[in-house]
């Protein structure tokens, strides 16, 4: 069992899920991302998800489409992200999944990739680009390096190919809440709910199921773990904080660690 | 090896192609795979594309033997292809009846596409008032500054138009937000896009409904000459109006086949889009393919003076092409471009679109090193009004 897949067992235990917080790696500077994954994984994030920013995000939103924009601006590579990575483990232990578009690793090579992932301590990879058809290659090189296969599902899989997500997936399958691309929403839509209960069939006693685009609220966690997820992935109401504070790096890391804790605190159901 | 003529296998034109797009489109693109194969097994939709094809659009469009030109190069024949007669002015019309045919079929109301210059879009917008379909563009913001009448044009025919203001303002995020909408109304929305990119089966509809022109030209230049021409030459953005001039003649291995990409301000510039010459291969807009990208991998701004050919990906067939060697892609300068198509406006009275004059500046060299027994044929994809003003600013020129 992969230290991801831990993490979410020893949350369960504890009568809680697992909370998921997204940042796109070098936003607004590479300087930056230290301090604020340090935030977030104070404020209780136990898995952090780190962005490799790509030119093209075609499953972002507008809020982390700025993002990108941002930490390209300053000068944020793909290599630079692994190695904030790598500082960001060594420095808290917490699980690292890395998120990046597909052209960048194809760019960097498959087998390279993997290499330098698995050396900064990288525990898993999304890539939302890549359909299990086109993964052949990827699967086999994240199984030989040790990293964890994050596939997504959405509202619109069919049962079959559900059970084929699921197959390829280690860490924890990333449920897609509704149709649509990231960004902040006021209320979760009732079809949230029955998608997850359509899915946890499938994942029950296999991988961990956790759900996100949309989430952002402490309210939106309590129903999704009530609902019966693993856990929850929240990026652009973090994303959303760097931006209002981005003059202030202070304020900034406490808002962050305000709101992580706020969250982490919703995913608990004694709570 | 297997005819050429029957890629895509599983989606793939060799190693290129594919279908790499969020799970959340992947029941729609499956959805599509299969509605497009009944559709073509059907007889009544052929039948269908094929009257509106030539009582709406004008096909077939001529083979024209452009005499003055070749009279005045002195080498092997010049046809042109007129797809500038089409309806619409270019080639994209082809495409847009058929997916816009698709779509009624599909029952999908609506209707999403991407422009770059607008033609495309224009073309959508007529597509969809003929056959009662609400078209919504997404353009960047950069073109509609630069293209303000096609925007009044696509609004004159009933379509809503979108300002993108994400990324480089231009036709690769226009791409990448409709893609977004696809995401987000996938179940209500067809997206028709307008070249042979994207992921499978896109490449694939659009070069079925676009080798209309290739088929064309066969039979009319068997016709003329009685044998098949000695090379034919288009031009290069996604690539569609080329690979619907090759894909008929991909099996006919003593046709050559030239595609022409922009190399704008020249290829040592760094100002160009030329993905095939200069590109390497990535993965973008849901397929692998060559694509201008620096060393992370992050897309490149491309430039060219033809908005049609500005675009940093191509389509994988052409991809596919280049590495069986079986077509070969050279590039055109803006300035050759311009003045191509200053040529033929002056020796045969037809003023070509840039795009096409990038085909013409590389077919005019051509035919100058061939014989005189030879025949090119030059697809000239659409006409040159949209670009009068671009060329008489290229020329210092005050109208």
């Amino acid at each position: 069992m992969s230290d991801i897949h831990k993490v979410f067992q020893r949350q369960k235990a504890q009568k809680a899920g697992a909370l998921i917080g997204y940042v796109t790696g070098g936003d607004p500077a590479p300087r930056f991302t230290p301090a604020i994954a340090e935030a977030l994984i104070k404020g209780g994030v136990d898995i952090l998800e780190l962005g490799v920013p790509f030119s093209d995000p075609i499953a972002d939103g507008p809020t982390i489409q700025a993002a990108t924009v941002r930490a390209l601006k300053a000068g944020t590579t793909p290599k630079m992200v692994l190695e904030l990575a790598g500082e960001i483990k060594r420095r808290h232990g917490v699980p690292i999944v890395l998120l990046t578009y597909f052209n960048p690793v194809f760019r960097m090579g498959i087998e390279n990739f993997f290499c330098l992932a698995k050396n900064a301590g990288v525990d898993g990879v999304v890539v939302p680009d890549l359909p299990i058809e086109e993964a052949i290659d990827y699967r086999e090189a994240a199984k030989r390096f040790g990293v964890d296969t994050i596939f997504l599902a959405a509202p619109s899989t069919s049962n079959e190919r559900l059970s084929k997500i699921v197959e390829c997936t280690s860490g924890f399958l990333y449920l897609v809440s509704q149709f649509g691309v990231t960004g902040t929403r006021e209320a979760l839509e009732d079809s949230t709910v029955q998608l997850i209960e359509r899915v946890l069939p499938y994942t029950a006693g296999r991988v961990p199921l956790a759900v996100g685009f949309g989430v952002s609220k402490p309210e939106h966690v309590r129903q999704l773990i009530q609902s019966g997820a693993d856990g929850v992935i929240v990026g652009s109401a973090f994303v959303n904080i760097i931006n209002n504070h981005e003059v202030d790096i202070n304020r900034m890391v406490e808002a962050l660690e305000k709101f992580a804790r706020k969250l982490k605190d919703a995913t608990k159901q004694s709570g | 090896m297997k005819k050429l003529s029957s890629y895509p296998i599983d989606g793939k034109y060799g190693k290129y192609g594919g279908r790499f797009v969020p799970e959340i489109l992947m029941a729609a693109i499956n959805e599509l795979d299969e509605a497009y194969a009944e559709a073509k097994q059907d007889p009544s939709f052929s039948k269908e594309l094929a009257y509106y094809l030539s009582e709406y659009a004008g096909r077939p469009t001529p083979l024209y033997y452009a005499e003055n030109l070749t009279r005045k190069l002195g080498g092997a024949k010049i046809y042109l292809k007129r797809e500038d007669l089409a309806h619409g002015g270019a080639h994209k019309i082809n495409n847009t009846l058929g997916q816009a045919l698709l779509a009624k079929r599909m029952g999908k109301k609506r209707v999403i596409a991407e422009t770059g210059a607008g033609q495309h879009g224009v073309a959508t917008a007529i597509a969809c008032a003929a056959l009662g379909l609400k078209a919504e563009v997404y353009m960047g913001v950069e073109d509609m500054q630069r293209q303000r009448l096609n925007v009044f044009r696509m609004k004159l025919l009933g379509a809503e138009v979108h300002p993108v203001e994400s990324g480089s303002k231009t036709l690769k995020d226009a791409i990448n937000e409709a893609l977004r909408d696809w995401a987000t109304n996938v179940e209500s929305t067809y997206y028709l896009i307008g070249s042979v990119v994207g992921p499978h089966p896109y490449p694939m509809i659009v070069r079925d409904f676009q080798s209309v022109i290739g088929t064309e030209l066969k039979t009319q230049f068997l016709k003329k000459e009685k044998r098949l021409p000695d090379a034919l030459v288009a031009c290069v953005g996604g690539g569609s109006n080329a690979i619907g001039t090759f894909y008929p003649f991909e099996d006919d291995n003593n046709v050559k086949l030239y595609g022409v990409e922009a190399a704008g301000e020249g290829i040592g510039s760094g100002k160009h889009a030329a993905s095939l010459g200069a590109g390497a291969e990535g993965v973008f807009h849901g397929m692998l393919t060559y694509v201008l990208q620096n060393s992370d991998g992050q897309i490149q701004n491309t430039h060219s003076i033809s908005a049609g050919l500005d675009y940093p990906g191509v389509g994988p067939e052409h991809s596919f092409l280049k590495a069986l060697q079986r077509a070969e892609y050279v590039t055109a300068t803006d300035k050759e471009a311009v003045d191509a198509f200053c040529t033929l406006s002056r020796e045969e009275g037809i003023i070509p679109a840039l795009e096409s004059a990038h085909a013409l500046a590389f077919a005019m060299k051509l035919a100058r090193k061939m014989k005189q027994e030879d025949a090119i044929v030059v697809t000239l994809s659409g006409r040159g009004d949209k670009d009068v003003g671009v060329v008489a600013d290229f020329l210092g020129v005050k109208i």
